[in-house]
């Protein structure tokens, strides 16, 4: 953001423009600033989410997806992202705005990687789901602890290893022998997984990345709705 | 019958000293390592690669690992009857099993090569966007919890600078030194096959 600019002259829609391009540039201190600015007007947190951070992160996910931005790029956006977040998230609950879903998400056990995992998250977030990052290294404990407490629609598991990746077959076959797996829509990712391995272990779509994965989150959210 | 090797660049070195080494008639022609960042561009530079040199060239063999292509590279080498050296990784290549291990007994290991810290800034510090965005440093390597430089020709110059890599990224550094001697078996046991391969 320009350091001449006065964001407290600045007419509404000009200010939401500015927070996506300040989200997209990553500049997460004068997110906070626009957000709470945008707050301070009289807009609904909701609506700050949705016209600024949500937008902001929509032109990141297409520009991610096209090459034009690459990780980098997109963590610096996920970081200003959340900063937004960090103000957002408590009167977002407050208010009971809608969400799209929730996602439950983690890396498998076994294993730390967890960039990709985080991008998808944040992207996610971007998206209007909630989010719960269980983080790295997680057993089918760790992921059926968070399904009992968070009531999910989207179980996210991500493995960098070929070593570690196998453990997505122990968590759905879980899911089966617990009775919910139809429940739940079941993403995997990461660089060794692929589409015949996700449809071995029972997932229902491996996400090559976090826009793929926003995509496909979104389609069958719509289909699951669609079925009631 | 010259052969050529389709190789990463992150190997380019090592597999000219293994061709020089047994005076084999052959070339190499080099992939760009900076796409194991970007592993969707692995399995199509490669066959463009393999498009340009198949009528000029006897045979070919890829040295270039999976690297996240999630099983890509192979499909498309297996249309093609071209055979690649065994690896997920260059550190596979390198080190065998020992990867493995050393990853079963700390998880959060992270792993330079000869290459790797040759060209750190260029494959990191620039790669990995660290020269524009610093403060990532700690997101991507905050799980990490000691380097283990797979060394293949390590001089006192390389191991001063992955003692430089190290403090920088505040890991411990472990050194082990694996030589050539796996790459080089699984180039003898390639040059030994088929004359022709596709």
């Amino acid at each position: 953001m320009n350091d001449e600019v006065n964001i407290k002259d600045m007419p509404i829609d000009e200010l939401l423009e500015l927070m996506q391009d300040d989200l997209y540039d990553g500049y997460a201190d004068e997110v906070v600033a626009e957000v709470n600015e945008a707050l301070s007007r009289g807009m609904t947190p909701y609506e700050v989410l949705t016209q600024g951070l949500v937008a902001g992160m929509d032109i990141v996910g297409v520009d991610f997806r096209d090459g034009v931005l690459f990780v980098p790029e997109v963590l610096m956006a996920a970081k200003a992202m959340k900063a937004g977040m960090i103000i957002l998230r408590p009167l977002l609950a407050e208010t009971g705005a809608p969400k799209v879903g929730t996602l439950v998400i983690g890396t498998v056990k076994g294993d730390i990687h967890d960039i990709g995992k985080n991008l998808v998250a944040m992207m996610m977030e971007g998206a209007g789901f909630e989010v719960i990052n269980l983080g790295i290294n997680n057993d089918v404990d760790s992921f059926m602890g968070a399904i009992d407490a968070h009531n999910p629609d989207i179980i996210g598991m991500s493995a960098l290893l070929t070593t570690t990746m196998p453990y997505m077959r122990t968590v759905v076959n879980t899911l089966k022998e617990k009775g919910i797996r139809r429940d739940l829509i079941v993403l995997v990712g990461g660089a060794p997984v692929n589409d015949a391995f996700a449809e071995d272990i029972g997932a229902d779509a491996c996400c090559r990345d976090a826009a793929v994965a926003v995509e496909t989150a979104e389609k069958l959210m719509a289909i699951k709705r669609e079925k009631g | 019958m010259t052969t050529g090797f389709i190789i990463c660049g992150a190997l380019g070195r090592e597999v000219q000293q293994i061709i020089n080494r047994y005076g084999w008639d052959a070339d190499i022609i080099g992939v760009s390592a900076i796409h194991h960042l970007f592993p969707q561009r692995i399995a199509p530079a490669v066959e463009k690669r393999i498009l340009a040199m198949k009528a000029q060239y006897a045979r070919l063999i890829v040295v270039y690992g999976d690297c996240g292509t999630a099983g890509a590279l192979d499909e498309t080498l297996a249309r093609y009857g071209i055979k690649r050296v065994a690896g997920l990784h260059c550190y596979e290549m390198y080190a065998g099993n020992l990867v493995n291990d050393l990853m079963a007994e700390e998880l959060g290991t992270w792993f330079l090569t000869d290459f790797l810290v040759r060209k750190f800034e260029g494959t990191i510090l620039k790669g990995m966007g660290l020269d524009r965005f610093p403060e990532l440093k700690a997101d991507y390597f905050r799980h990490y919890k000691r380097i283990v430089y797979l060394a293949q020709n390590p001089d006192e110059a390389l191991q001063q600078k992955a003692q430089e890599i190290a403090a920088f990224l505040e890991l411990p550094l472990e050194i082990r030194r694996t030589g050539l001697d796996l790459l080089e078996q699984q180039l003898l046991t390639l040059m030994e096959g088929s004359v022709r391969n596709f």
